[in-house]
């Protein structure tokens, strides 16, 4: 029997959307909660080969990858990918540099640099984003001058080292919503509509989910993003614009429960499905 | 079904067979976030969940 060592901190309903599909599956899940765990090779045990990390805590994730790849564990998704995937701006620079559309771009550390960037990347408005970060928090749509230099000035005065560096995207004007497709192994298994009257649109901020067709437009565009940053267990958020579609972000560890139901696709099915697939050919 | 209590507002909240540790729950009551801090058989220990921090998400 295949054993994957399910790598996490607080078990969310993604979690056990997956435990579900790997006893359906007759697939053994041995839970390991990083936070009670002693990273030490040379003392750790482990009767597993290959491991998903779904950590909702991104710095202890990436932490507990690096350190179970040190001991000869498969992990999906490998610190390859959640290296690119975890910051905004290393994943629009690997995008960008694999010919993947993705909105302009730059990084800037301090205002009068902001202020050249964004005349560089089509003026106001703009969007600030912490590389570091998730669920649509503190982002910010700058619509001027002013308001720029009032989140700069908050941001460096309040904010960690990681809200110091300034990423800042163009402002891409959405039909109301935006695309988030789930790509496993390079497929785009299935993808939703996110619709909010806000400019917002993830559904960890009111984004309300429905399907959304898989096209050859979407399929192909995911497929090449997907091995742009390395492959394995991915969604991609994907802008519809005039010029065609757009990857925004890529996630590494992707929340999905909330899309099985609109999508009719069992993501986690696929998701174990995929782990067998890489347990089986070590 | 395990019968356990709110740390929060006290009231009884019973958790299907299936519950893991460390999984996330909402009391049905006060809607708090709680985590399943302690799972041995048909006993459980519910904590408040720890609050969201900056690198949490997907």
């Amino acid at each position: 029997m295949v054993t994957v060592g399910l790598l996490h901190t607080t078990i969310r309903g993604d979690e056990k959307l997956i435990i579900e599909a790997a006893k359906k599956r007759n697939i053994k899940i041995k839970l390991i909660d990083i936070r009670e765990e002693v990273l030490n090779r040379k003392t750790y045990q482990c009767d597993f080969k290959v491991a998903l990390e779904r950590c909702v805590s991104t710095v202890k994730g990436n932490h507990a990858t690096r350190f179970f790849e040190s001991i000869g564990i498969k992990v999906i998704n490998n610190s390859f990918v959640s290296a690119i995937c975890e910051d905004k701006f290393v994943t629009s620079l690997i995008l960008q540099k694999a010919h993947v559309s993705t909105p302009d771009f730059a990084m800037v550390f301090n205002a009068d640099q902001a202020q050249k960037a964004i005349k560089q990347i089509g003026g106001f408005p703009t969007v600030i984003k912490p590389p570091l970060g998730s669920w649509g928090r503190l982002l910010a749509k700058v619509n001027d001058i002013d308001a720029l230099e009032a989140i700069l000035e908050h941001k460096d005065v309040l904010g960690s080292p990681h809200q110091k560096s300034f990423y800042i995207q163009k402002y891409i004007k959405k039909p109301g919503r935006d695309i988030r497709s789930f790509v496993i192994d390079g497929v785009t298994i299935c993808a939703i509509y996110r619709d909010s009257p806000h400019w917002i649109t993830n559904t960890a901020r009111g984004g309300v989910a429905t399907n959304c067709p898989v096209t050859k437009e979407l399929s192909n565009i995911s497929k090449k993003a997907s091995d742009a940053v390395g492959g394995g267990i991915l969604s991609m958020d994907v802008f519809e614009t005039e010029d065609g579609l757009q990857i925004n972000e890529i996630n590494h560890t992707t929340e999905f429960k909330n899309s099985e139901r609109p999508t009719g696709v069992s993501i986690s099915g696929v998701i174990v499905d995929y782990c067998i697939k890489v347990a089986k050919n070590l | 079904m395990i019968k356990t209590n709110c740390p929060i507002c006290d009231a009884q909240i019973t958790l299907p067979k299936n519950t893991e540790e460390s999984e996330v729950i909402s009391c049905p009551d006060c809607h708090i976030r709680l985590v399943v801090a302690n799972l041995k058989g048909n006993t459980a220990t519910l904590e408040e969940a720890p609050k969201v921090e900056e690198d949490w998400g997907e």
